[in-house]
């Protein structure tokens, strides 16, 4: 068996449905995503056109963050899943190296190296991974690859010279696949990223990795010390005067 | 941010998630820098050793494996305190994974320390047979003075690969295309020669001119090679689309372009000229600063090495 993920781009609507329900069903701290759905949009007004792009580990047959990791915390699943274990993790972020799909992060709250699972938790117990299950177009699907029968294979057999993965050259054969991608799309070189500027926000690069409060020492005395517990809500205690307008920003 | 966009599609990213920065910052800089320093002195110390009698080098029995233990040690703290986890460190010897160049790294790299250790305290006791005449650590440590140059040749051999293991670390790192594990490997290892013979070069002042000038041609050689590496690698490592856009936007005054220039002149090529008119004249001050300025410009060099394939957005 060996489990892989389909996503449709054509029926993708970019809800982010998929994306809240991996936030809740995973815990997911702020700052921090398993799955994303980018948005990105391409020509000149006004023949423009929006794509949406969910993005989350690939779960790579050659994976190298698997092939890096010192303890072992990254591990295959007989399902084929790459598996983290965040009690093994020592926090190096060898994994987040290696990745070329940038799909790994150190979670703010553990401190450790946390991704996409494919929902192991879930399909154990014979559910689907939360983010098909929330999407409302079926965009998203999930199954055995090496299963001719299954939904999976039969709609990659049916869109054979469409189904394409992510970075090929990197020989990591991935078990994620996308259907109606471009290049546009999936190659993050092939699209501008505004520094400074996005529709909603204007937060383009994490100013840490992992919890930004937990500096050197920190790490040394945090278990002998109560850190304070930390959850979403402390992550939102800024102060917004401290940043430019929206409006300054660029007007949206 | 690095990209290499086509104009005609104007493909713009209008939502997205926050991407992190730099994962390897000066920790890993400085962790590298330390380590070349804590091999480099035993190559070169074997190459002097080698070349020269001990006479001529009173001190370097006693000094190059202190040398040696004090980088090591800056290297093994920061390579710890860059740990999320440092406490979990343990786990690279409780569950080790050996298809990872992290853990057969740390492996070595403990051992190595360890027999640096032992060289320190052998070569220490013998030289100041003073101190701590009567202690009981003293006396078992000078009892065992001929097991120095038993475990030298075995250290020296080990120096290598402790030396190279993190250009594997970096070709591991797939994700950064800049890094390829030739490339790595011979910038690592001419790195070591020049911050061993730099290093040396600071305790020679007793020494005779011909290890100095033994010294200058290894700094020379070093800072050579290092120069050329990181030109090629500069200029033409275009053979994949990643290298290319980092290159690229370097190239066009982007951000490490300056510290770039700075560790190639201050680290290579000042250094170079500087140790090779040494050669002819042996003028103390001026090799220590060419040792100097190799020190500080290979840390700039390594650093910015370091961090520009981090600048690409992977996703």
């Amino acid at each position: 068996m060996k489990l892989g993920f389909l996503v449709d781009l054509n029926l993708c609507m970019g809800c982010k449905g998929c994306e809240i329900a991996c936030k809740v069903e995973n815990d997911v701290p702020l700052s921090s995503w398993r799955l994303r759905v980018k948005y990105i949009d391409i020509g000149t007004f006004p023949d423009t056109s929006r794509s949406f792009t969910p993005l989350r580990c690939n779960h790579c047959e050659s994976a190298p963050c698997e092939r890096i990791c010192p303890v072992s915390a990254l591990h295959y699943l007989e399902n084929g899943i790459v598996n983290v274990d965040s009690a093994r993790c020592i926090g190096c972020a060898g994994c987040m190296m290696a990745c070329p799909y940038g799909a790994i992060y150190m979670d703010p709250e553990t401190n450790t190296a946390d991704k996409c699972t494919y929902c192991a938790h879930r399909i154990e117990s014979g559910m689907m991974p939360a983010c098909v299950v929330a999407c409302p177009v079926e965009a998203n699907i999930f199954g055995d690859v090496e299963d001719d029968t299954s939904h999976i294979s039969q709609y990659i057999m049916e869109h054979q010279g469409a189904v394409q993965v992510r970075k090929p050259e990197k020989h990591t054969n991935p078990k994620h696949y996308y259907v109606g991608g471009g290049t546009q799309t999936l190659d993050p070189l092939a699209h501008e990223r505004i520094e400074g500027y996005s529709l909603f926000n204007n937060i383009t690069h994490l100013d840490a990795v992992g919890d930004k409060n937990h500096g050197v020492l920190d790490r040394f005395l945090a278990p002998f010390t109560s850190h304070g517990e930390h959850d979403n809500k402390s992550f939102m205690n800024f102060d917004n005067n401290a940043h430019e307008s929206h409006e300054e920003e660029g007007g949206h | 941010m690095v990209e290499n966009t086509i104009h005609a599609t104007q493909a713009v990213v209008t939502l997205d998630v926050a991407l992190p920065g730099i994962i390897w910052g000066w920790m890993i800089t400085l962790n590298m820098w330390a380590k070349s320093i804590g091999t480099g002195v035993i190559l070169v110390g074997a190459f002097l050793l080698y070349r020269h009698k001990k006479e001529e080098m009173p001190n370097l029995r006693w000094i190059m494996p202190l040398i040696s233990f004090i980088a090591l040690n800056v290297f093994l703290l920061f390579t710890l305190v860059d740990l999320h986890q440092p406490y979990r460190m343990i786990n690279i010897f409780l569950h080790p994974h050996w298809t990872s160049a992290i853990t057969v790294g740390a492996w070595m790299a403990s051992l190595f320390t360890g027999l640096v250790t032992v060289m320190m305290l052998i070569g220490g006791f013998d030289a100041f047979p003073d101190f701590r005449k009567n202690c009981a650590i003293g006396k078992s440590v000078r009892g065992i003075s001929g097991f120095y140059e038993k475990i030298f040749p075995f250290v020296v051999f080990l120096a290598i690969p402790v030396t190279l293991y993190t250009a594997i670390i970096m070709a591991e790192s797939s994700a950064r295309e800049l890094w390829q594990a030739p490339a790595e490997v011979m910038q690592m290892m001419w790195a070591a020669l020049l911050a061993g013979s730099a290093a040396l070069i600071f305790v020679s002042g007793s020494w005779s001119k011909e290890t100095r000038k033994d010294l200058a041609l290894v700094l020379a050689i070093a800072t050579f090679f290092s120069f050329m590496m990181y030109m090629g690698e500069y200029f033409f490592s275009f053979k994949s689309a990643e290298a290319e856009a980092t290159l690229a936007y370097v190239h066009a005054g982007g951000e490490y372009n300056v510290e770039f220039w700075f560790g190639m002149v201050l680290g290579f090529i000042i250094p170079f000229f500087l140790a090779v008119s040494n050669m002819k004249s042996d003028n103390k001050t001026l090799l220590r600063f060419a040792a100097l300025l190799a020190l500080v410009g290979l840390y700039l060099a390594k650093d910015v090495w370091l961090k520009i394939p981090q600048m690409l957005p992977l996703s």
